[in-house]
């Protein structure tokens, strides 16, 4: 085994680079209105998308984002070998069903809201390795199939709590290529971390990020100690999902693990992709939250050149409304991959 | 010898074991007190409710649904003579009715947000929480979707609601 690629305990190294060649972003009216509206590349018209059910609507919306990625690189979807997707819908319907679609070769992930950078660690590998050399990394959620999933009927007259978290409706899709199909790239994967399930004894399913915000440092300071890194040699360090309460926490206890923290580096999509006005108590959340804002902002920013080098992490809760009902508290997992500017 | 040796083997054995076991105990204390401390640290954190809005607002909500459901009752009991019993029969029936149509504008998750316990204690919230599923399930189809789902939330009530009526009546019946 070629041991030269694992750097200290939970660290990856890519040393070939796989390229990031194109990502695609899909988001509902309510991300539309958002701070970061105008930056999605297609926005649905509306919860339903012309399908006959949510969730028809949100594989529809993992299928456009799939295949427009391949479009801006100028691929036909036959041409990719590998679609690694995954969702938050119970048996991961959505991604399956897209796939039957789609026609691609399919891996099914389950990382709940973590699966961006979950899939993107993996198809990092996967180029890296010389396994595939054009694959597709994407995932999708949709508020109205996480809510009926996981909390109440939609026309249910009841309040939610300060820490409830709004379900993203929208999708990313990201063309993850190695070898000579790569040739163009301007965003590469270089590291990845593969996250431990942490686990601080949340119980209430209404506050996510604090569910999520141990999993979140631990992958942090493991990555920065596997790679002998700080704050400094990031330009952003993003989260998915965490939320304004998820956030703070996630400083709290990186100050307690004594790593020096640059807030201002901070970046976390949950509290970014709405705005205050758009009442959505903690922030945003679901597959969709990081990987359309991934999509739709951090990528266009690395490959621009504006962001040299990011850390980008998703955050998953892994909990189910059975293990919720049997009063089991909520784990955590975040998984890291590094995003390096390249002049192509 | 041999079984010297068992027992030597063995008792080597036990004392791993028990050092394994204090060893567990000492992970088991450090992760409670892990999670002590983090709950802590939560729960500073942590935005609170607006106890004083929320009553507020519960009470002014659920007293404008009582104050309609009273006007409801004079119409019928002294405007058509229908008595008490009929009037307030009759008014549940509209408030039920008023509720369910509300739901299905679209209009009563709204009330609910602003009213919280104001909108979910009367009788329109138990009508809201019938209609909601209904609709949510109906794409499940008729029989498994709105006829199986649409009790989900209003099932417990109904379950020990009969169920602590039926223990009354029994008290009532042998020692009232």
């Amino acid at each position: 085994m070629d041991v030269s690629k694992r750097i200290g305990r939970q660290t990856v190294a890519l040393p070939s680079k796989p390229g990031i060649l194109s990502w695609a972003s899909v988001a509902g009216q309510k991300e539309k209105e958002g701070p970061y509206g105008s930056k999605f590349d297609i926005i649905i018209p509306d919860e339903l998308n012309g399908e006959q059910s949510f969730e028809a609507a949100e594989r529809a919306m993992l299928e456009q984002a799939v295949k427009l990625s391949a479009q801006k690189a100028g691929r036909s979807t036959q041409e990719l070998q590998m679609l690694l997707s995954g969702d938050l819908l119970n048996q991961i319907i959505s991604a399956g069903f897209a796939a039957r679609n789609l026609g691609i070769p399919f891996y099914g992930l389950y990382g709940a809201c973590s699966t961006m950078s979950e899939s993107l660690s993996l198809g990092g590998m996967l180029a890296d390795g010389g396994f595939a050399d054009t694959l597709a990394c994407a995932t999708c959620s949709h508020f109205c199939t996480a809510e009926r999933q996981y909390r109440a009927p939609l026309e249910l007259g009841n309040q939610r709590t300060p820490t409830a978290q709004w379900t993203v409706t929208g999708a990313g899709a990201v063309l993850v290529c190695g070898g000579p199909a790569a040739k163009g790239a301007q965003a590469v994967l270089t590291h990845t971390t593969c996250g431990r399930v942490i686990d601080l004894g949340i119980t209430d399913q209404n506050n996510m990020g604090a569910a999520m915000a141990p999993a979140a440092a631990d992958t942090i300071a493991v990555h920065l100690r596997d790679m002998g890194r700080s704050f400094d040699d990031y330009d952003l360090v993003a989260t998915g999902d965490l939320g304004h309460l998820g956030k703070d926490l996630l400083i709290e206890l990186l100050k307690k693990k004594g790593i020096s923290v640059q807030e201002k580096k901070l970046f976390d999509c949950g509290c970014e992709i709405f705005d205050a006005r758009q009442d959505t108590h903690a922030g945003g959340s679901g597959c969709g939250c990081a990987a359309s804002m991934l999509c739709a902002h951090l990528l266009p920013e690395v490959s621009s050149g504006r962001l040299k080098r990011i850390l980008f992490m998703a955050t998953g809760a892994l909990l189910s409304p059975t293990t919720t009902m049997q009063g089991e508290s909520v784990p955590g997992v975040a998984h890291a991959v590094v995003i390096e500017h390249v002049e192509g | 010898m041999r079984s010297a040796c068992a027992g030597r083997r063995m008792g080597f054995e036990f004392a791993m074991k028990g050092e394994a076991v204090m060893e567990n105990k000492n992970n088991q204390t450090g992760k409670q007190r892990a999670i002590e401390e983090y709950s802590k640290l939560v729960e500073r954190l942590a935005p609170k409710s607006d106890m004083a809005q929320g009553l507020w607002r519960a009470f002014i909500t659920g007293g404008a649904i009582c104050v309609l459901g009273q006007i409801i009752t004079d119409f019928f009991a002294y405007g058509l003579k229908w008595g008490m019993q009929s009037a307030a029969t009759a008014t549940s029936i509209c408030l039920i009715f008023l509720s369910a149509l509300l739901t299905g504008l679209g209009v009563y998750d709204r009330i609910g947000k602003y009213a919280g316990a104001g909108s979910i204690v009367p009788i329109t919230g138990f009508a809201n929480s019938v209609v909601a599923p209904a609709m949510e399930f109906r794409r499940e189809g008729l029989v498994m979707g709105v006829g199986a789902k649409m009790f989900t939330l209003a099932g417990p009530v109904l379950v020990y609601g009969i169920g602590s009526s039926i223990l009354v009546g029994l008290i009532c019946f042998f020692w009232g």
